[in-house]
This record gives C-alpha cells, structure tokens and sequence, in this order.
C-alpha cells in the first residue's frame, strides 16, 4: 500500500507467547505490502526469519550505563554498598559492580570518598534495517546482557516512522513482544490499533485478559484474532463471549495446520504454502484492518 | 537447588516443563517449591490451583516531595538518570512509573525537601497446592514497565532447603536474567523451528554470560536431525528430554490438564531430567 495518507501504526501482541504473532504478522505483510515492517520483539526478533530482508544498514545503540569501580582507588568502605538498593556492590575487597544487578541509577558515585566510580555506556544493541519482498524492515537484536529493551524497541519504533516518511509508507506493522511489561508498552504506546493473536488454552484466556487490560490502560484500540482456533473449541467461544463483554471485536478465528508448522520449517512467510482454511481467515484479517485502521489498505488482487 | 527453566521464544513450553518437573519432584518425596517468575504472564497456578495462604504488595519507594521546602534548584531532577523527575519554574514533576527507586534524589536534594513513599507494582502470593507442593507467585501490576523488582521479591521467599523450580518468561532481556541469575542449572525449553531455534541461541548467550549451567529440553520435537539437534551438538548442550510434537499433548496443555496426571510414564522422564540437572549443577557445569 502506498500513498500520502499520515502514518499510522498497527502492533501486534499477545500477551502470551507462542500464540502466534510473528506469523500472523509475516501474513499480513504478504497481503499488505509494501508496507513498512518493524520487529520489536528485540529479546527474540524472528520475522527477519521468514521475510529474508537484505539488510544494508546495521548500527549500535548504547541504551543504558553501568557503575565500574576503580580497584586502585577504592579503599573497601562500604559507603557504596550501604546505598545501592540494587545489591550490585560486591562484598570483595577492592569493591566490584555486578553488572546484572547494577541499573546505572549512580547513587554509588555519588557516596564514594575516593572518587573510585565512574560510569560507562554498555553494549546495547544492534539495530539493522533492510529490503524485503514486502516492503522495508527495521529489527534490532538486543546485545547480551543488556537490560534496556523498552529504549531499544522505542528505537527501532523510531527508526521505522523515519522510513515510513521517507518512503511514503504510512503504515508501519509493529511485530511486539509477548509480556505486558517494559519492551511491550514501549511497542504499544502511541499505537494507533493493536491486534491481540491469542489462541484458545487456559493460559491463553488469562493472558488476553492482562493484555486487554494494558492496551486499556494505555488508550490503545484493540482487535483480537483467534489463532489455533480449534485446538479448543470450547475454550475459543469462551474468548470469543469475554472480547463480546468488553465490546473488543474478533477480527478472524484461524484454524490449526500442520503446514502453518511445516512453512516455519521451511522459513516461508505463511501466503501460499498454508491451505485455504488458513489463508481466507488471513485475508478476512487484513481486510478488517481497512476499517478499524481507517485507511485503505488492500492493492487490487488481494 | 534452583532450576531456573527458560526459553528465548515463547510458547515453547516453560510452564508445561517447570509444573510437570516440579510435580514430580514432590511427589517422589523432595521438598519443592514452583516459583513462577514470568510476572508478566503467571501461568501456572492455572496448572496447580494452589491454594494462597499469603498475599503481600511489592512496592518500590518513590520520591515524594515538600514543595514548601523545595526550591526548584533541579538538583534532583538533574540526577535522576531514569528521566522521573522534571524540575519547572513553579513546581517538581514526578512520572512515577519511571522511577527505579534508587533513592538518589533525596541524597542530592540540598534542601532536604524529599522523603520517600511506598508505591506499589505488583504482587506477591504464597500457597500451598491440594498434595502440599509450595507455590510462590509474582504478578506485575498492569501498566507498570519493571518486571525485575516483582521478579527478585518472588524470589527471595524462595528457602535453600528445597529445590525451587523458577519459571521464567519469554525473552532474553532483564526480566529474564534477573530470573535466571543466581539458579545453578537452567533448563531451556526450545522447539524444533527456526523460530525456536533462533532464539535458544540467544538463551545460551544469556546463560553463558551469567555462568549458569544449562540442560536443552526439545518440545514439540519431530524425529530426525533437526537443526535443534545439530546446534545441539555443536554448542556441546546435552537434550536431557524429548516430548514429541503431538496435537493431543496441545489438547491437555490447553486444557490445564498435566502430563504427569495422564501418564506415570512422564514422572520417571521428569526424574531423569532432574539427575541430570543435579549431577551437572552439583559439578558447577563441568561435568558433561
């Protein structure tokens, strides 16, 4: 889709894991496309997996600081570790950070005598951006031991709206994260439409409960799609009553295949390598996204 | 003992494999306690139905300020890494949910304008479930970013007696090692797609960087040498369980229904998996 529409910006969460997202979200760029594509999910980025972007952008980010203490300056006292809330002082002689523990907040430079602290930007995370058959695709893969991902999902955020006005895409789909926490908010807030894939399971139920809740909280309009819908039929019209309570429409109700399983195995984008019963849902899906996006979405032949 | 169970990817079964592990150590007779650290997501008491003898709040202390004292030097403000304080002309701001309450504010303030105050994020419940297992659950509030500090308040109930099995979230980020961190064995649940593979490669970046050992269990395996197995391999990561990929195995999981209850089968498989995990952390992760 292209055009000079203002750009918009449709999320894609769960609140449970595994439900889904990311496939739903590579369908969606099918049917889409071009469209702008950003994985937010940074802890565990898969989309690049089934669209084979041709990256040709990567850069570091540093998103967060840590406290290194001096071994020659310190002297032991225990001024530091008194004030650290966060048990990251080290009960060693000369004092050592915990790098896990340590949030970088500098309280321990602030109560050390000997002037021994000092703080350092830490690694991040690499973001890259490239080309895919769907249009233009901007990840990034948080560094190990990195905390931040919320500053590094609001990155690539950033980054994608960057492309969208450069491109003339107005509409970016967020591939989120499963949770309700720090990376999730960071790649719900300012969303225009966030679409919940959920799947009928006990844990499924609770899940979309929370999330439902969190996209409340945060004044983000809300869909529901129902993937794996007949693993639990029972259970589906269970989800299908709660989103009906809550006045949340559900958008599309997709059936269990095993060659939705079998096009990950082969690392395929869903279109076209899954059967009907799983594609027309998909297409319903993307359809219902020009009115509740307000825009119009689907080119011709889709 | 802690077991930290973990994944990368989610829905790759953690909770199926923390609730059934720890099932079965306590009904062999080991004192066990699941703690379920996806605070996000708190699942398994939907497993375990335990019964909460004890509910407490998890507070972090906020700022909270004397505009009568305070002055609007933004000495505070100016500080405050974490963007929670906003000094203007006529008053202080706060944005509570930024604040990581490391208390430097008031350390700062020459005016002695700012005391502390509890505010709340999440909670924590104990219990017990109907056979006497230990349960201990964090749940993060709804809105609230700081998954970490509901994560460590779980698990500092957890008693050095027993073998705690932590049930970790999704991801590899902080939530997830302040978890894992500290556990002498983790168990990473992957699957056999490039999606599950993909991301148990960023779990053991993360296990390796925290020094904790670590056990591969494959879920939803498919017969063959999948490219599960071969990185296996490779990385030198023993697959202590296979549980096969089974529409039926979904079915019951959807359902709550646990593997050890439909088959007595999966209690000795269990078991094995925990001889492993014991004899590797018990090694320090040398032995293989």
């Amino acid at each position: 889709m292209r055009g000079r529409g203002k750009m918009k910006q449709l999320v894609v969460i769960s609140g449970k894991g595994g439900t889904g997202k990311t496939t739903v979200a590579a369908a969606l760029a099918q049917l889409i496309a071009p469209i702008v594509l950003a994985d937010c999910d940074v802890e565990a980025p898969n989309l690049h997996l089934l669209l084979h972007p041709e990256i040709d952008k990567t850069f570091s980010i540093k998103v967060s600081r840590k406290a290194h203490i001096d071994a020659r300056l310190c002297d032991g006292c225990d001024a530091c570790m008194k004030r650290c809330r966060f048990g990251a002082i080290m009960d060693s002689v000369p004092r050592k950070i915990d790098e896990f523990k340590c949030e970088g907040c500098g309280v321990c430079g602030l109560v050390c005598s000997r002037g021994a602290i000092s703080f350092f930007e830490s690694e991040g995370a690499e973001v890259y951006a490239g080309i895919t058959s769907y249009g233009p695709l901007v990840g990034a893969r948080l560094a190990v031991g990195e905390e931040a991902s919320g500053k590094v999902v609001t990155r690539v955020r950033a980054e994608a709206q960057l492309i969208s006005l450069n491109t003339g895409l107005p509409l970016i789909l967020v591939d989120g994260s499963p949770g309700t926490g720090c990376p999730v908010i960071a790649s719900l807030s300012g969303a225009d439409l966030a679409l919940v894939v959920t799947e009928p399971s006990l844990s499924g139920l609770h899940d979309l409960e929370r999330i439902l809740r969190v996209a409340e909280h945060f004044s983000v309009r809300t869909i529901v799609c129902v993937n794996k819908c007949d693993i639990f039929p029972e259970m589906s019209r269970k989800i299908k009553e709660r989103c009906r309570q809550e006045g949340i429409e559900v958008v599309a109700e997709i059936p269990f295949s095993t060659q939705v399983v079998e096009s990950l195995h082969q690392v395929k984008p869903p279109l076209g390598a899954v059967p009907d019963e799983v594609e027309i849902p998909l297409k319903t899906l993307a359809k219902s996204l020009e009115k509740h996006m307000e825009m119009e979405i689907l080119s011709g032949g889709n | 003992m802690v077991i930290s169970v973990a994944a990368g990817k989610g829905g790759t079964g953690k909770t199926l494999i923390a609730v059934n592990l720890a099932l079965s150590l306590h009904r062999s007779g080991i004192q066990t306690t699941l703690v379920d650290c996806d605070v996000e997501e708190p699942n398994a008491h939907l497993f375990l139905k335990p019964e909460i003898s004890r509910r407490e709040k998890v507070t972090v202390p906020i700022p909270k300020i004397d505009l009568d004292r305070c002055e609007r030097c933004g000495e505070c403000s100016s500080f405050c890494p974490f963007g929670a304080l906003a000094t203007t002309p006529t008053s202080l701001l706060i944005f509570e949910e930024l604040c990581h309450g490391c208390g430097g504010c008031a350390l700062v303030c020459p005016r002695d304008a700012i005391s502390e105050e509890e505010r709340v994020l999440g909670m924590l419940e104990e219990g017990n479930t109907g056979e006497g297992m230990g349960v201990i659950r964090g749940i993060l509030d709804i809105g609230e970013p700081k998954a970490s500090i509901v994560i460590s308040a779980a698990k500092e109930r957890m008693r050095s007696d027993e073998v705690n099995v932590v049930d970790c979230g999704p991801g590899t980020g902080c939530a997830v090692m302040t978890a894992v961190h500290g556990s002498h064995l983790c168990v990473m649940v992957t699957e056999p797609t490039p999606f599950g593979l993909h991301d148990l490669q960023m779990a053991v970046e993360m296990t390796e960087t925290l020094g904790v050992p670590s056990l591969v269990v494959l879920n939803k395996d498919v017969p063959g040498d999948t490219l599960a197995r071969k990185f296996c391999e490779k990385r030198g990561l023993e697959i202590a369980l296979s549980i096969p990929f089974s529409r039926d195995i979904a079915r019951l999981n959807a359902r709550g229904v646990n593997l050890v209850d439909v088959d007595k089968e999966w209690m000795d498989k269990f078991l094995s998996l925990y001889q492993r995990a014991e004899e590797i952390a018990r090694c320090g992760g040398e032995v293989r």
